[in-house]
Formats: structure tokens, C-alpha cells, sequence
């Protein structure tokens, strides 16, 4: 089952605010291809940089190249300041894919109708998620490409412009077990070192507001889910009721068989607009919901290896107390003392503005995106308002 | 608090026509009650019926406006004895609220929460639209033991209320409908109306199941988003608080409060699935066993006439033979068991004739009735939603501009 992409979405959640440009470098997915069991992305580069052998290019990659791109740039202590645009999400169809065999399997024992009625459904699901895993991978993209220092990235260059497979294999087990491992030093890192008060303010501010809104988004954006199923569940019991109410209509002798299927066709575009009305609270609340949850573990990272080179630089500096009361190492000591300063300051630094662009992005973002669904619940609610009332109008007319 | 839901309802019948509004209001625990009777009969219901006469030939009530108390065991008694003198000659017979033992129980431990209070409205509603169409029909609302009802204050305690509750009539039928399994002789059905219209409500029944289904998953997944939305207004209010941008927090904290709006808004437009659709759809469910069973009866009374014409020929032959003996008396006992047997058989066809009679016009009023009920409630349902989508685009278009502000 393939599916093209016919039109290049543009990610809800990003906006490209602060953008310091001393050449071009734009980057989108123009393409994308669903296969079996991978999505294949064209990615389309137009770009005035001197070290690109053309102005424009595209090369196809998959999932795992684009995290292999994103780890490189996390392992890399040169980017300890910033804040790393989060990866995005594995392309995930395998509940929709099971679906639509499910369907297949059962075809024999449905109506030529409900088949084709639900085989549109669920075609229509896989599109979803299929345009929803496009935009997530565009706007990693995009956030790198608008980063000052890491779109000069050679990685980054090399994944747009080589145009073979970078044979990136994804992580076998042990490597998979040593990343868990390290992920659970890190956080349990992360416990200590912020429990430490920080002696700049805005550093301190930032850790605390951090820890609380990174809970607090990871909370709403689980209830936003919940509640957007909910009203999935609805929208498909108006479906199954609009069909019944269709099989009346034509089997009823009374006066009622005209009224039920207009009631029947009333509910057939209303709930089509519930299920839209879904979707759209889908993209618009907790797509943002969701990605607003990764770029603040992301900023959060940045504060714990920050605060981790603090430590580093404070255990320096005891070393080096010790070291020139023994008399003995002085030099090493004050060698390893001035790198770790160094690196903290250096971090300290490009990490501040780091945090002040999250906040611009993020009020931004969250503005773009409140303002589209207050619009669109109005623009649906209207439209269910106009059926009902029109049907309402030719049903009393009737009676 | 009371709550009074009067429906109105105008009957035109031969000629007599008059108004009569009942109202099934707000039960009251009555404590004294509670001590004397353990069963299932501490909750009362208030009965307001009030009639105003347009015609004076027709003087059913003795008061225009009045009101009596009544418990659920009445009103089960009371279906109770109307069905057991209408429902075997061919009258529908609406039939009454079910019991449910788990929702009693909450209310007799006296458990003031809102699932008790759902219940009790629930059965407060049931009993309403159970009354009305009892007094809809104008035979029913003639008989005595429902004009007992509506206005003696005192009633004589019903004994066995395990007759016919809904589940019990369910039983009544299907002995009626083994019993016509039961016949030997498969009935020569002359009339092509009869296998007609019990095929069209065999038909009917099982689209309206169907539905009725759709619809209470309708009524659970709506109740379902109204919890969700309001969890997750609670939600956004946290997230509104924790964020440090002045003008953003705030606009999380106005769509923390427009959901909460919209919670209640999804809870409000559930009652009206149920209340409206799904108790619609389960109403005529039950109705159609009641129709069902007519028809079974009408079967059980054209088997009675078989039965007495084939002992009367029966009897005929043996008469006969004793012709030829010489056995007086006998003769004599046989000729007078015949004339018992012809009068029999008279009454027999006569029964089966207005039987058949009176089925066809309850069919047509029946029909009547359903179509007006339809169209009457889903009406109502779709204006209920209507005012639904009124309130959102208001909360929307309110929240709209705080969205904007953020800068």
C-alpha cells in the first residue's frame, strides 16, 4: 500500500523567528513515499552556501539517518550550549496498517457500502499520521537549518547533499542498552545537580520554571489525547447511527421513511465534521502539546550539562587548591581548571540565549496555534450549526 | 427540589375531545415509608394529573388540578392489572419501567450522590412517558382502576408487583408465542394484513435494537469527553499557571476556562441523547413486545375456536353413533354437551373476529402515535443540538481575542 505526498505540509508548532542569515539555506521535504515498512522522505535543499557543490538538491532519506543526524549533534561537546532540536518521533502506521488488513480480512461480511465507507475512513487515518510524520521530521529540519552555528554543521551537510544511503544501521542491542544506561546516569545526574541553587539568577529561574512546565505540558498534553479519542468515539457512533437511521428510513412505510433519511443524511455530514473537528484539535492542541514536551527535555538537558560542567569546574577548582597546597601538579591543575571554566562560561553564555529564543519560539508557537483553533472550532461549529438548522427547517416544514 | 415536566397531550376520539397533562415530579424519600416496607418501595413519586373540560358530557375526574402520591410498586400494579384484562384481547398495553435492583440499592442506603440521582431521574422520566401513553389511549384511560389512580389518595398496596414488570410481560409473551408453537394445526392466515404488519414490526424491532445500541454508545463516549475535557481544562490551567510568559499564561488560563465551559456543555447534550434518543428507541423496543404479544393472542384465540369446532365435530360423531343404540339418556347428554359446544364455537369465531378487529385498529393508532412520537422527540433531539453548537461558537468567538492578544 503506497501513498504519495502530493503537497509539502508546513509544521504547526515552528516558527522561524530568529533567523540570522549571512547566507540562504532553506530545507523542506518535498516528498515522501510510504512503503511497507518504512517512509521514504525526499529532502529538498536550496542553498547559497559556498560549500555545496549545487544551489539545489534533494537526496532521500529515511527515519533512522535523520536520528543518526540528531545524535551526532547531541555526542558533539562543542553543542553542550544549545539547545538540540528534538528528534522526531518514529513513523508509526502499525495500528492504522493492522486496521486496514483487519478490513480486508472482513470484507466478505459487510454491505459493498460499509466497506467502501470505512476502507475511505481508514485511508484517510493513514494519510493523517503519514502528513503528521512528514511535518515532524520538516521541522527538525527547519530548526536546524535556522540555528546559527548548527546548520554549519558538516553532519548536517553531508545528510543533505550526499546522495547515497549514509548506511546508518540503526542501534543494535548492546549499544541500545548502553544508551538506557546512560540515560539513567544522566537523569539521575539530573536529580542531583538541580537540587544545587544556582547562583545566577536567570539560570536558577529557568531550572525552576523548566522542571515544572516540562510536568505540566507532559500532563495536558496525555488529557488532550484522551480527550480528542473521546470525541473520535463519538463522531464514529454518529456514523454507525446515521446508517441505521438510512436502513430504517428506506425500510419504514410510514411517514417517517422521508424524515429518517433526511435525518440520516444530516448526521452523515455532521459527523464527518466531528471527526474533522478532531483531527484539527489534533494537529493544532496536542501536536503543539507534543512537541512543546520534547523541546523542553531539550532545554532541560541543556541546563543539566550545563550545571554538570559547573560541577566539573567547581571539582576543578578544589583540585586545584590541593594541588598547590601539596606543591605538586600545579600546572595540570591550572590547565584542567582553565578548560573547565572555559567550557562553563562558553555554555553558560550560548545556553542563556538559547533559553531566551525557546521563549520567543515558544509564546509564538503557542499563539499561531490557539488563534487556528479557536478559528476552526468556529468555523465547524458554524457549519454544524447551518445543517442542523436547515434540516430542522425542511423537517417542521413537513410536519 | 421539584422538578415538573409536563407534557401535554390532546386526544380526539370520537367526537369527545379533552386536554390532560400529566407530570411525574421530583420524588421524595418519604421516611416513614422506609420502616414499614423493605422491599423496593421507599421512593414515592408525586402524580400531578389536571384536566380541563372542553366537552361536560365527559366527566372522568372529579377535580380539575390535583396531585397524589404513588410508589414504583403502584405503578407496576397498576400495568399489572391492565394488562391482565387488555393485553388477551388484543389491546397494546404499554408496559412499565423496568426494575433495577443495583439502582434502588444506592437510593435506600440513602446515598445522596450524583450516579443515585441519575438513577432516580432516570426512573422519574420513565414513569412519566409510561403514565402519558397509558392515558393516551382511550380505552385504557377510561378503566377504572386507572382513574383509581390518578386521583385516589389512598391506594390499596399492590400485593404481587412481580406480575408484569417489563421483564415479566417478556415472559407472558413468550408463553403465548410457545403455545402457538405448540399448535398442531398451522393457521390458515386469510388475512395477508396480519403476516404483513408482524413481519414489518419483526423488522422494525431489529433496526430499532440496532440503533438503540448506537445510540447509548453515543450517550457513553459523550459522558466520556465531558470528563476528559474537564480534566484536561484542569490541565491547562496548571500548564497556564507554570508558564512565565505574562499574555500566553493568561490565554491558557481563558482556554482552561472555555473547556470547562464545554464539559458541561458535552454533559448537558448527553442527557439529551439519552433522555430524548435513547430512551425513545428503548421505549418502542419495549412497545413492540406488547405488539408482539397481541398478535400472539390473536393466535392463541383462533386455536381456541379450532379447538372447541373440532370437539364439536368430534361430539357430532359420537352423537351419531348413538343414534343407532339404544341409549336415551346418553342421546340426551350428547345432544345438550353439542349445544354447549356450538354456543362455544360461536363465541369462539366472534372472539377471534373482534380480536382480529380490535388489533387492526390499535395497529393504526399504534402507527399513528409512533410516527408523531418520532418525529415530536427527534425534533426536540436535533433543536438540543443545535443550541449545543449555539454555546460553542459563543465560548469560541470569546476566547478568539485572548488568543490574538498574545504577544
Amino acid at each position: 500500500f503506497k501513498l504519495g505526498l502530493d503537497a509539502a505540509p508546513r509544521f504547526i508548532g515552528f516558527i522561524n523567528v530568529d533567523l540570522q542569515t549571512d547566507a540562504m539555506l532553506q530545507v523542506d521535504i518535498s516528498d515522501a513515499l510510504s512503503e511497507r515498512d518504512k517512509v521514504k522522505f525526499t529532502v529538498h535543499t536550496k542553498s547559497t552556501l559556498p560549500n555545496f557543490k549545487q544551489n539545489e538538491f534533494s537526496v532521500v532519506r529515511q527515519h533512522e539517518e535523520f536520528i543518526w543526524l540528531h545524535d551526532s549533534f547531541v555526542e558533539n561537546e562543542e553543542y553542550a550550549g544549545y539547545i538540540i532540536p528534538p528528534a522526531p518521533p518514529r513513523p508509526d502506521f502499525d495500528a492504522s496498517r493492522e486496521k486496514l488488513q483487519k478490513l480486508g480480512e472482513g470484507e466478505g461480511s459487510m454491505t459493498k457500502e460499509e466497506f467502501t465507507k470505512m476502507k475511505q475512513e481508514l485511508e484517510a487515518e493513514y494519510l493523517a499520521i503519514f502528513k503528521k510524520t512528514v511535518a515532524m521530521h520538516e521541522v527538525f529540519l527547519c530548526r536546524v537549518a535556522a540555528h546559527p552555528v548548527l546548520r554549519k554543521d558538516l553532519n548536517f551537510h553531508v545528510f543533505l547533499e550526499y546522495n547515497q544511503d549514509l548506511s546508518v544501521r540503526g542501534k543494535n542491542k548492546k549499544e541500545k542498552l548502553e544508551d538506557f544506561f546512560k540515560n539513567v546516569v544522566k537523569s539521575a545526574d539530573g536529580v542531583l545537580v538541580a537540587g544545587v541553587k544556582d547562583v545566577d539568577d536567570f539560570f536558577e529561574h529557568e531550572k525552576t520554571f523548566l522542571l515544572e512546565y516540562h510536568n505540566r505540558v507532559k500532563d495536558a498534553s496525555a488529557k488532550s489525547d484522551r480527550m480528542i479519542r473521546s470525541h473520535k468515539n463519538a463522531a464514529d457512533d454518529i456514523n454507525r447511527i446515521a446508517s441505521s437511521l438510512y436502513t430504517l428510513g428506506t425500510q419504514d412505510s410510514t411517514d417517517l421513511c422521508k424524515f429518517f433519511l433526511k435525518v440520516s443524511e444530516l448526521f452523515e455530514k455532521t459527523r464527518k465534521i466531528e471527526a474533522r473537528i478532531a483531527a484539527d484539535e489534533d494537529l493544532k492542541l496536542a501536536d503543539l502539546l507534543k512537541y512543546y514536551l520534547r523541546e523542553s527535555q531539550a532545554a532541560k538537558d541543556l541546563l543539566y550539562r550545563r550545571s554538570r560542567a559547573l560541577v566539573d569546574y567547581e571539582n576543578a577548582n578544589k583540585a586545584l587548591d590541593k594541588a598547590r597546597a601539596k606543591n605538586r601538579d600545579v600546572l595540570q591543575a591550572e590547565t584542567s581548571q582553565q578548560l573547565c571554566c572555559h567550557k562553563f562560561e562558553k555554555i553558560s553564555e550560548s545556553a542563556k540565549q538559547e533559553l531566551i529564543d525557546f521563549k520567543t519560539r515558544r509564546v509564538a508557537a503557542f499563539r499561531k496555534n490557539l488563534v487556528e483553533l479557536a478559528e476552526l472550532e468556529l468555523k465547524h461549529a458554524k457549519g454544524n450549526l447551518q445543517l442542523l438548522q436547515g434540516c430542522l427547517g425542511i423537517l417542521k416544514g413537513n410536519t | 427540589t421539584l422538578r415538573m415536566l409536563t407534557v401535554g397531550i390532546e386526544e380526539e376520539e370520537g367526537g369527545d375531545s379533552f386536554d390532560i397533562h400529566i407530570s411525574v415530579s421530583d420524588p421524595e424519600k418519604v421516611g416513614e415509608y422506609m420502616m414499614l416496607f423493605s422491599s423496593t418501595h421507599n421512593l414515592s413519586f408525586s402524580v400531578f394529573p389536571f384536566m380541563s373540560l372542553l366537552q361536560t358530557s365527559i366527566s372522568l375526574f372529579k377535580r380539575n388540578e390535583f396531585a397524589v402520591k404513588r410508589r414504583f410498586s403502584d405503578f407496576l400494579g397498576l400495568h399489572s392489572k391492565l394488562a391482565s384484562k387488555y393485553l388477551h384481547i388484543g389491546y397494546i398495553v404499554p408496559p412499565a419501567p423496568e426494575k433495577s435492583i443495583v439502582g434502588m440499592t444506592k437510593v435506600k442506603v440513602g446515598k445522596e450522590d450524583q450516579s443515585s440521582n441519575e438513577f432516580v431521574e432516570k426512573r422519574r422520566s420513565a414513569l412519566e412517558r409510561y403514565l402519558m401513553r397509558t392515558v393516551k389511549h382511550p380505552i385504557l384511560l377510561k378503566d377504572p382502576d386507572v382513574l383509581q389512580f390518578l386521583e385516589s389518595s389512598e391506594l390499596p398496596r399492590a400485593v404481587s408487583t412481580q406480575a408484569l414488570s417489563s421483564a415479566g410481560l417478556l415472559r407472558m409473551v413468550n408463553k403465548a408465542a410457545d403455545a402457538v408453537n405448540k399448535m398442531t394445526i398451522k393457521m390458515n392466515e386469510s388475512d395477508a394484513w396480519f403476516e404483513e404488519k408482524q413481519q414489518h414490526f419483526e423488522n422494525l424491532d431489529v433496526q430499532l435494537r440496532k440503533l438503540h445500541t448506537s445510540v447509548e454508545s453515543l450517550v457513553c463516549h459523550r459522558k466520556e469527553l465531558s470528563v476528559n475535557t474537564a480534566q484536561f481544562a484542569k490541565s491547562a490551567a496548571m500548564l497556564g499557571n507554570s508558564e512565565d510568559h505574562t499574555a500566553l499564561s493568561r490565554a491558557l488560563s481563558q482556554l482552561a476556562e472555555v473547556e470547562e465551559k464545554i464539559d458541561q456543555l458535552h454533559q448537558d447534550q448527553a442527557n439529551a441523547d439519552f433522555y430524548l434518543f435513547s430512551e425513545l428507541l428503548g421505549d418502542y423496543v419495549r412497545l413492540l413486545t406488547a405488539v408482539k404479544g397481541v398478535f400472539d393472542h390473536r393466535m392463541k384465540t383462533w386455536q381456541k375456536w379450532q379447538d372447541s369446532q373440532m370437539l364439536l365435530q368430534k361430539k357430532r360423531e359420537a352423537e351419531a353413533k348413538l343414534q343407532f343404540t339404544n341409549k336415551p339418556d346418553k342421546l340426551q347428554q350428547a345432544k345438550d354437551e353439542i349445544k354447549e359446544l356450538e354456543g362455544k364455537v360461536q363465541q369462539g369465531e366472534r372472539d377471534f373476529e373482534q380480536i382480529s378487529k380490535t388489533i387492526r385498529k390499535e395497529v393504526s393508532r399504534f402507527e399513528k402515535e409512533r410516527v408523531k412520537d418520532f418525529k415530536t422527540i427527534i425534533i426536540k433531539y436535533l433543536e438540543s443540538l443545535v443550541q449545543t453548537q449555539q454555546q460553542l461558537i459563543k465560548y469560541w468567538e470569546a476566547f478568539l481575542p485572548e488568543a490574538k492578544a498574545i504577544s
